[in-house]
């Protein structure tokens, strides 16, 4: 059924993806490797700010930078260049922070996702690079801080923001988007999601064709649903009582769930932009080809394969592609079992067992999962015990057996022996009368039945005992 | 009594002597000194000299010593452009330019005043008072470059480096009756220079005669990975001196010698040209019919690019901090006692030029009159080799006289802020004297054809002998 968006909710979104897989800052040649160390301890002249030092274009961040627009199928730019955004703030040590402004890099891109009614294309108005700021510490709370220190080990390090156009109609849609967004950042190996600050998004709210709101500070995924939830909310009840909404920006709260007013649009700042004279246009159009070569397979492009390949249902190949990490792990998992039902219990038991416990299928390694099914598929447990063996394996450690074993998990021999004994007797019921009419062989035979079913883990002298009483 | 000798006279005097002698004997002169050129004695400079007794190096600058602006940070030396917002800063790196010279074993005397941030044409807006004309003490050294250049005319360092925005070399220069050049844009290095506008200034180097300027050139010039406009080009320039310029096609734009140059001035230019003639060249009248927008182009270009470049003066990592309750007063009080009016001017101005709604207007139209002044000289220099015309409308004015009215300075640096806005090189050599007081003739050329303006220089020098003139007090 086709989704009415019955507030008219028009969403867009910037985000701001640090580039944290590059060894090195954007303009310097600072390392990026600055998340367990002392503060300041990861700086240069250049990314400090000191005066006379001059910035360098760290081409490895253009061609990442290209590498995603190529992945959200942008154009790629014939000429780029960086211009000055000034503004003053303790983190900004240049007072100034070096950015793109009417020549981004790629622009006019397009990314599918799952919609509120099915497909949904949301378009990529533009990408730009930029240098990230350093990062304020306050001493105690912020209204009785003691002071304010400033870590300098961001500074300079290589952002892409990304730009919608407004055409998400619901948060779950917007959470849907930075989902996908994260998960191809991830495949284009660019990006680690899981460093501090990594993913920082703006979002544009208007609903009933109104004015927008711009929502700042969002630092998750789960955030930004929540602040767009309360945000057109608060435009709604607003409307309600008669109210009007106005353009200006807003902070997300997140500890409390709320976005407040920062400023009006009167108060906008004037960045003041202007060409960086420290740098010269580049020229990047003709790299596009050599690096669309060297894409790798797209989370899209990788569940089509899911399906064709191993056969799996087009939900199951959805989950397992959703995450480049647990999409390498099924892969390794199916070349050893049965494809379609390790994609069962990696989308559906695996997955949601580490959902639930914000853990990442780094957790659990691969040859354990291949134990674990490939037990289930010899009947040795039931699916219900591999789920426990899993669930003890995340909670206290240990390995399938051992579990198995102090659990008293394994199917009992003789129920094995004993149900294997009536298949037989039911699958082979010539072989019964025949026995019946006094032909030895014939017992001999079902016999052999038992022991190919249990895999020759059954007493031949004990079957046929159990066979005879059954039978007569 | 210090003397003008130039770099072969100082490696003589290293064999008769050591380094050691002579860097003391330049210190001496420095803390004798009647001009005040210089901010800060680098407390190293003996130490280097030693060392490089104890090489025995025959690099081109072995142990001759230099004074720098202060404006190139060196390492462990302050570097404040002469500004009080600067106060205490001492770079933890050196400028690209100070590393070559270093490594060609130069002795780096210590820092030269300029005009705060080199922000002015006199030197008289350094937080710590002017520099002084060694020919008339009344009189300024010129600027913003003014501490070496009152350096070098005194005797009190043989060479010298300058930066040159709109004229900053050439204008003390001029006024001081010595050599500079302003390479074209993208040869030296700018990393370490502390930008006042970054698209338009060069590293240049300051001395008593051609051949100096050639020699430090070869060693400061070249490319530089960390500054993105720096230009692969490889040059010899003590080498391009020596061809005569039979030959040479001289263009004289009839805008440089207008109504408002001082007369003798001209007529000091006009022996020049004569001169050259002399010497086998020719010369024609050519116009740079943009002339007369250069100015006000320049000058919304320099200070909008210079109201970003001021933005990180803002006390919190290094310099003056002035106390106030949360950040945003205190960054607002340190920048309102360490600038001084001059540079509080230029920010105000460029951050109006680059406002929203002004921007097109102001900015981006100077922008446009900029790419006119280019296609001015480039046509210009299709048809002649090099360009000639007085450095300065005038000789050096009295201090005081010209610093009150902004505009009446801004209008000094006529004739050398259009080589600014095309990036072409050009030279400042002597010509003669007006009033007593020295005149400079400018030389432009094209883009990365230096070779043409020293080979002009050399030889009008090598004729003539206003080089050989020396202020009172000064063998
Ligand atoms: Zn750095």
């Amino acid at each position: 059924m086709a989704y009415n968006n019955p507030d008219g909710v028009m969403i867009g979104l910037e985000i701001h993806v640090q580039l944290n897989r590059l060894k090195t800052k954007m303009f310097c040649g600072c390392s990026t490797q600055y998340h367990n160390s002392q503060p300041n301890t990861h700086v240069c002249p250049v990314c400090m700010g000191l005066p006379g030092a001059l910035p360098v274009i760290n081409e490895g961040a253009v061609e990442a930078s290209m590498k995603v627009g190529l992945a959200l199928n942008c154009e790629v730019t014939d000429r780029t260049q960086f211009h000055r955004k000034n503004y003053y703030y303790p983190d900004l040590p240049k007072g100034y922070q070096v950015s793109q402004y009417d020549y981004p890099i790629v622009s006019n891109g397009k990314v599918v996702i799952e919609g509120e009614d099915g497909e949904l294309v949301v378009r990529i108005r533009r990408a730009h690079m930029e240098e990230d700021p350093g990062k304020m510490v306050h001493m105690g709370t912020i209204d009785k801080s003691r002071g304010t220190l400033i870590d300098y080990n961001r500074s300079g390090m290589a952002l892409l923001e990304i730009v919608t156009e407004p055409d998400l109609r619901s948060p779950k849609e917007a959470r849907r988007f930075l989902d996908k967004l994260r998960n191809i950042l991830e495949y284009l190996d660019v990006f680690d999601s899981n460093l501090e600050g990594s993913m920082r998004v703006d979002a544009n709210i208007s609903i009933g064709g109104g004015s927008r709101t711009e929502v700042k500070n969002i630092s998750s995924h789960k955030g930004a649903e929540r602040a767009l939830i309360y945000e057109i909310m608060r435009q709604k009840n607003l409307l309600r009582r008669g109210g009007v909404v106005t353009m200006e920006t807003r902070h997300f709260d997140e500890a409390r769930g709320v976005t407040t007013s920062m400023r009006t649009k009167e108060e906008e700042h004037d960045y003041r932009y202007f060409p960086e004279p420290d740098l010269v246009p580049l020229k990047v159009k003709d790299r596009t080809s050599r690096l669309l070569d060297t894409l790798p397979e797209l989370p899209d492009a990788r569940r089509d394969r899911f399906v064709s390949q191993y056969g799996v249902p087009e939900m199951h190949a959805k989950a397992l592609t959703s995450d480049i990490k647990v999409a390498d792990f099924y892969e390794m998992v199916a070349e050893k079992v049965d494809p379609k039902v390790a994609a069962t219990w990696v989308a559906d038991v695996l997955k949601g067992e580490l959902n639930y416990r914000d853990l990442t299928v780094k957790s659990f390694n691969v040859e354990d999962m291949v134990k674990i099914i490939q037990m289930v598929i010899d009947d040795r447990i039931t699916d219900r015990s591999g789920v426990e063996v899993i669930r003890t394996m995340l909670d206290s450690g240990g390995i399938p057996m051992d579990i198995v074993q102090q659990k008293g998990l394994m199917k009992a021999e003789d129920s094995v022996v004993s149900s294997a004994v009536d298949e037989a007797i039911k699958e082979n019921a010539a072989a019964v009368e025949d026995y019946m009419q006094g032909k030895e062989q014939s017992m001999n035979f079902l016999v052999g039945q038992v022991m190919k079913k249990t895999r020759g883990r059954a007493d031949p002298q004990t079957v046929r005992e159990m066979i005879i009483s059954r039978i007569k | 009594m210090p003397e003008w000798i130039n770099i072969s006279g100082i490696r003589e005097k290293i064999t008769d002597t050591s380094a050691e002698e002579v860097t003391l004997s330049h210190i001496d002169k420095i803390r004798n000194s009647r001009t005040y050129g210089f901010s800060a004695i680098n407390e190293k400079a003996v130490e280097q000299a030693k060392e490089i007794d104890s090489r025995k190096t025959d690099s081109p600058l072995a142990g001759v010593p230099i004074a720098i602006k202060d404006n190139i940070s060196t390492l462990g030396i302050p570097t404040t452009c002469s500004s009080k917002i600067l106060e205490g800063y001492v770079p933890p790196y050196n400028a690209h330019v100070i590393e070559r010279l270093v490594d060609a074993g130069a002795v780096i005397l210590g820092k030269t005043k300029m005009d705060e941030f080199a922000m002015g044409s006199s030197t008289e807006t350094c937080c710590e008072g002017p520099a002084l004309n060694p020919w008339d003490t009344e009189r300024v050294a010129g600027g913003s470059s003014g501490g070496s250049a009152a350096a070098v005319a005194s005797g009190e360092a043989p060479v010298a480096l300058g930066s040159d925005t709109g004229g900053s070399v050439r204008s003390p220069a001029s006024f001081c009756g010595i050599v500079a050049l302003k390479p074209t844009y993208g040869t030296v290095s700018r990393y370490g220079l502390i930008a006042y506008a970054n698209s338009l200034e060069q590293i240049g180097p300051m001395g008593t005669c051609v051949k100096d300027v050639a020699t430090v050139m070869d060693v400061i010039a070249g490319h530089d990975p960390r500054d993105s406009t720096s230009i692969k080009k490889d040059m010899n320039y003590s080498k391009s001196i020596e061809k005569d310029i039979n030959g040479m096609k001289i263009g004289i734009p009839e805008e440089y010698l207008s109504d408002g140059i001082n007369p003798e001035v001209q007529k000091c230019v006009w022996d020049a040209i004569h001169k050259m003639e002399d010497l086998g060249a020719t010369w024609k009248s050519v116009s740079l019919p943009h002339t007369k927008y250069a100015l006000s182009s320049y000058y919304i270009i320099a200070m909008s690019e210079a109201s970003s470049n001021l933005a990180r003066f803002d006390g919190t990592r290094y310099g003056l901090r002035a106390e106030g309750e949360n950040w945003h007063v205190m960054a607002s009080r340190t920048r309102a006692e360490g600038f001084g009016d001059e540079v509080k001017r230029r920010i105000l101005l460029g951050t109006y030029a680059l406002s929203a709604g002004y921007h097109d207007k102001y900015y981006l139209k100077a922008l446009k009159v900029r790419t006119l002044v280019k296609g001015d000289f480039d046509r210009a220099l299709s048809e002649t080799d090099v360009l000639m015309g007085p450095t300065m409308p005038d000789i050096a004015f009295k201090l005081g006289e010209k610093i009150k009215d902004p505009l009446s300075l801004y209008l000094t640096d006529v004739n050398t802020v259009p080589v600014n806005l095309a990036g072409v090189p050009s030279i400042s050599v002597p010509c003669g004297f007006a009033d007593k007081m020295p005149v400079g003739l400018q030389i432009i050329g094209r883009h990365f054809d230096e070779e043409s303006i020293l080979r002009a220089a050399y030889s009008f020098e090598q004729n003539t002998d206003h080089h050989k003139k020396r202020p009172e007090g000064v063998r």
